[in-house]
């Protein structure tokens, strides 16, 4: 079996999802190889190549791949499946783009956002907002999978797989990139972060999250959001952490405000250790909280972050 | 421009999802379904493209059991022209979906179809994707905003890191996602002129697609369960219990 898998990056590093993809293709099973499809990805090649378990890196680079943009990416992987029997990318918003494209060209019944591989036609996923899991068992001669990356340890470092240039792409002329505006921050990814402190519809205002960014700096926390105070307008949609939005599941997750709605569990409820910080102690978070702190958060986050600098955070 | 609104019945998004015993899937009966919210999304934005002008005609299409009707009465309700029911009483996959929307956009020769990001049942957000991929069009998924431009259209994507924005030539498919606006309710007039408004009334072999499934359900399971914890009363404490595991 040769599984291919398309590396998430932007040009200039290769993202941790990557890694985590990895090792749900070593659990199918088979020969590794990674694609890394982009502008400039030399790089980003060479590190791919490093990733423990992988056959050979394949590098794509033409100005056409800069953005990843689905029908660029169809032009570069459906050629190249002549060779696999599975292709696999985390179901990152790049994924989720233009991984359907290619089942479709293929005639393939995608299977999307796997937590589980049970065996190499056999998977497991959410579905429902992770309130069922399913267990699905394709009959389909190639499979089209994109990995949930929270569900899967990154693979490790250390392997000196080989690299390979392929042939330019077609560039297809019906889309085209205009501009990007991406969130500004020195704080870790939200995905990719050890620790993950969020705010919800309790804080009031988005002034009031410098309260839970304080505390986010002592811990080298990333800063998420629920949908209620995204829309509510505290903060930026690509802070939120739920089904819809991010799926995160970090060392230590710190909920305050949070009321712990289905759509944002959804999209934490995986993290090893939960803290749960709300003055409603009937609030839903608490049951799936290992530990809940019922005191108004005004109070309670300075009261945190001062605890933690004394503790020399 | 002509629209192609696809729409999808589900569970009710606050009805709370209950495994069946016997693990063959989620119980549905007896349980309130509704539009899936995304399509809603696609829903308003068509019939706002109506008003503003830029969309002369507007078709639900729905591809489902007969109850199926009442989602694309809903969303005649909320404004769209007309309606297309696909009858079927089997599930259908998204790859059959997208080809049953292939086989109805060569019909109706629609320059835009929008729909929602993805379903809140399966999650598996594919249609949209495999229906331009078929067709050999551009697409625009998780659309923040929309702007026509001519002969293309000029929209603002959701991705991870922010918003991307592109420009994508008609006819295109775009899928929608949560912000893009705020779906209306329909006012009882416009439901009691939504029983007035035709639904063409169709079968999956009218279109000649295979809709066997590639995919077969093993089971269904609930998640792994979470118990509540423990209850600190200050600071100092919860400091400490975070130290003890090791997480910070």
């Amino acid at each position: 079996m040769a599984i291919l898998v398309v590396a998430e990056h932007d040009n200039e590093n290769l993202k941790d999802a990557t890694h985590k993809t990895v090792t749900a293709a070593l659990a199918i099973g088979g020969d590794v190889d990674v694609l890394v499809a982009g502008k400039g990805v030399k790089d980003v090649a060479a590190e791919a190549a490093k990733i423990a378990g992988v056959r050979k890196v394949l590098a794509c680079d033409h100005v056409s791949l800069k953005r990843q943009l689905a029908e660029a990416m169809q032009e570069v992987i459906v050629p190249l499946m002549d060779g696999y029997d599975a292709v696999l990318a985390p179901d990152t918003t790049t994924g989720k783009n233009f991984m359907p494209r290619i089942a479709a060209v293929l005639d393939v019944m995608q299977i999307s956002s796997i937590s589980g591989v049970e065996s190499a036609d056999t998977f497991v996923r959410p579905i429902y907002a992770g309130n069922a899991m399913a267990t699905v068992k394709s009959s389909d001669a190639k499979k089209v999978i994109t990995v949930r990356p929270t569900a899967f340890a990154a693979a490790a470092e250390g392997g000196s797989a080989s690299v390979e240039t392929i042939a330019d792409p077609a560039s297809p002329a019906n889309s085209e990139f205009i501009s990007e505006e991406l969130s500004k921050s020195d704080r870790p990814e939200l995905t990719a972060a050890k620790i993950v402190i969020s705010g919800g519809r309790g804080m009031g205002s988005g002034e009031n999250f410098a309260i839970i960014e304080k505390v986010a700096d002592k811990l080298g926390a990333a800063v998420g959001a629920s949908r209620a105070a995204v829309d509510a307008g505290y903060v930026p949609n690509d802070y939120q952490v739920g089904q819809t939005g991010k799926v995160v599941a970090p060392e230590l997750y710190i909920a305050v405000g949070i009321s712990g709605a289905i759509q944002h569990l959804a999209g934490m409820k995986d993290s090893k250790v939960i803290v749960a910080i709300n003055k409603d102690e009937d609030a839903p978070i608490f049951q799936i909280a290992d530990y809940g702190w019922v005191a108004d958060l005004f109070n309670a986050v300075p009261e945190l972050e001062a605890e933690l600098a004394k503790a020399g955070y | 421009m002509k629209v192609l609104v696809p729409v999808k019945r589900v569970l009710d998004y606050n009805v709370k999802v209950r495994v069946k015993s016997d693990e063959s899937g989620v119980d549905l009966a007896n349980v309130k379904m509704s539009m899936n919210p995304f399509d809603e999304i696609s829903v308003e934005q068509a019939v706002r493209m109506q008003e503003a002008g830029t969309a002369t005609e507007t078709i639900a299409v729905s591809i489902g059991p007969d109850k199926a009707q009442e989602t694309i009465r809903t969303s005649l309700a909320m404004g769209l022209d007309r309606g297309i029911h696909v009858k079927t009483d089997e599930e259908v996959e998204p790859l059959a979906v997208a080809k049953i929307l292939k086989a109805i956009v060569e019909e109706e020769k629609p320059d835009l179809v929008i729909l929602g990001k993805q379903a809140i049942d399966d999650d598996s957000n594919q249609t949209g994707q495999m229906l331009a991929a078929l067709m050999g069009w551009p697409q625009a998924t998780f659309a923040y905003s929309m702007e026509q431009d001519g002969n293309s259209l000029t929209v603002g994507r959701e991705v991870d890191g922010g918003i991307q924005t592109i420009k994508v030539n008609l006819p295109t498919v775009i899928t929608v996602d949560l912000r893009l606006n705020e779906p209306r309710y329909a006012s009882l007039p416009n439901i009691m002129k939504a029983k007035r408004k035709p639904i063409d009334a169709k079968t999956t072999d009218d279109y000649g697609v295979d809709i066997s499934p590639r995919l077969t359900t093993v089971k269904v399971a609930e998640p792994a369960g979470r118990t509540a914890g423990v209850k600190v009363a200050d600071a100092a404490e919860l400091v400490g219990k975070l130290k003890s595991e090791g997480v910070i």
